[in-house]
């Protein structure tokens, strides 16, 4: 299985998560359930030049201004809640 | 004569007298002596003296005793001599300002981005620790934010009753939070914008990241208060929120850095986080006192002087032996170090001690309430809690 093929393992096909690791050949849900648009394009940053590269599944990791490989994640969009303690 | 002699009509008389006013003042005394200090607990309990001296207590003898005097009074300063408690009430009202005078703080922090060099948890706890300042109206307006104990702290669970706790106060609402946002974005100085252009700076040589950058450091200054409801008639004007201390770098950023995140400050006390402590210091210390028995004349007068902290000794002219005379000007000043103990010329001429019941009291606010404000707040407080146990005692009296 290439890696491009990869599916995460989803709660949704309703195999505990205990199940999920003795299960190396059924148990992923291979019918992508619960992930709805993976051709949605995500945001990188370049480690080399800093720009940002947006990415659709199987685009080879790339910046797209320098040819750099390595590219970073950018933070989560969503709220995180603290206690100023 | 036996130990068991029946006493003479003197005697008795003298055993019977209450304590002479000089001996009043001996008992107000704690002795501080070469290596030991004496006469720590006070005596004026009542049957310590015998029949004659008459040591119960008596409103109208505290309210004569008592007195209070204030030597600075500055919003973030006072000091102020407390004469005639008990150390166990001065002692108390130290430690309700320290820990129960309630006191507006962050306390949730809603990180929308941090991409700077400090972590969340790190940035929330700095942010936490920011004293802010506010209409003092408007403060004691706001009521108490009750929070739900987590869920891990069993001894908290154990305690907490939801129903005991005002439905109003469960929610965060107008009445008991106040939200604070902040949003920095660091970027590059620009021709446009700032006049001068941080990336030519920077190939020049320039090490400075103010000049080169904008926003590169990130104030407590630039928090902005955002009223909600009521807040906005309460908070008017100069009554904003806002941080005591504007210049409290909170973080450093880098260009194409951020830190978006928005605050809900409550209510809480100094007890359950030292954030809610009004107070950076509270203190007291007794009185010092010098008791000079015996002259000190001339040269040992000087020596004397020395062994004091400036302005506690004064020399003055003694008519009688035509020299200087060692006298006490300020014992305030004194910081008791017994260096004068340590010398033989002022064997037996010196007595040192404190004064148990003079306190001298140093508060030190944070800046959300006077020094002196919280001083009486906390006697306000002492007096509901010595309200509420005597309610608690009819109650175990009527067998409820």
């Amino acid at each position: 299985m290439s890696r491009e093929q990869y599916q995460p393992p989803s709660l949704a096909s309703g195999s505990n998560p205990g199940a999920t690791t003795s299960s190396a050949t059924g148990g992923f849900n291979v019918t992508g359930e619960g992930f709805s648009d993976t051709s949605r394009p995500v945001q990188y940053l370049c480690g080399d030049c800093d720009a940002k590269v947006s990415l659709k599944r199987g685009d080879p990791i790339r910046c797209k201004e320098c040819g750099y490989r390595v590219l970073y994640k950018e933070r989560t969009n969503r709220m995180i809640q603290f206690e100023a303690r | 004569m036996p130990s068991w002699a029946p006493l003479s009509k003197e005697e008795l008389a003298k055993a019977r007298a209450p304590l002479s006013e000089e001996q009043l003042q001996q008992r107000r005394m704690v002795r501080i002596n070469a290596e030991t200090v004496t006469d720590t607990s006070a005596t004026d309990i009542p049957g310590h003296w015998g029949p004659g001296q008459d040591d119960s207590w008596n409103l109208e003898r505290f309210r004569k005793s008592l007195q209070i005097t204030f030597h600075q009074n500055k919003p973030l300063d006072a000091t102020f001599s407390l004469i005639g408690v008990d150390a166990s009430i001065a002692n108390a009202f130290r430690r309700i300002l320290i820990a129960e005078v309630p006191t507006l703080s962050i306390e949730e922090v809603f990180m929308l981005d941090n991409t700077s060099i400090i972590q969340d948890e790190v940035l929330a706890h700095r942010m936490g620790l920011i004293p802010l300042i506010g209409g003092h109206e408007g403060l004691r307006w706001l009521r108490r934010f009750e929070k739900a104990p987590p869920k891990d702290d069993f001894a908290a669970q154990a305690k907490y009753d939801p129903d005991d706790v005002e439905d109003n106060a469960k929610t965060p609402n107008d009445h008991n939070t106040i939200v604070l946002e902040l949003d920095v974005t660091c970027r590059w100085a620009n021709e446009k914008e700032d006049g001068r252009d941080g990336r030519k700076l920077a190939k020049e040589g320039s090490t400075d990241p103010t000049e080169k950058y904008i926003n590169s450091n990130v104030y407590a200054k630039q928090l902005v208060f955002k009223p909600q409801g009521e807040q906005v008639s309460m908070f008017a004007g100069e009554n904003a929120i806002r941080t005591a201390n504007p210049d409290i770098l909170i973080a450093k950023l880098r260009p194409g850095q951020r830190i978006k995140l928005s605050c809900h400050c409550i209510k809480g006390i100094g007890a359950d986080h030292a954030k809610f402590s009004p107070v950076a210091t509270a203190s007291y210390r007794l009185l010092p006192h010098i008791d000079i028995t015996q002259p000190i004349l001339g040269a040992d007068a000087k020596k004397f002087a020395k062994c004091f902290p400036k302005g506690v000794i004064g020399l003055e002219h003694d008519a009688e032996s035509g020299q200087e005379k060692a006298v006490v000007i300020d014992p305030m000043k004194d910081t008791v170090s017994r260096e004068c103990l340590r010398h033989d010329e002022f064997k037996d001429k010196v007595k040192l001690g404190r004064i148990r019941d003079h306190f001298i009291f140093s508060v030190e606010s944070t800046g959300q309430f006077n020094s002196d404000e919280l001083f009486l707040d906390s006697i306000r407080l002492l007096k509901a809690k010595a309200e509420k146990f005597k309610r608690h005692l009819t109650e175990l009296e009527e067998g409820r």
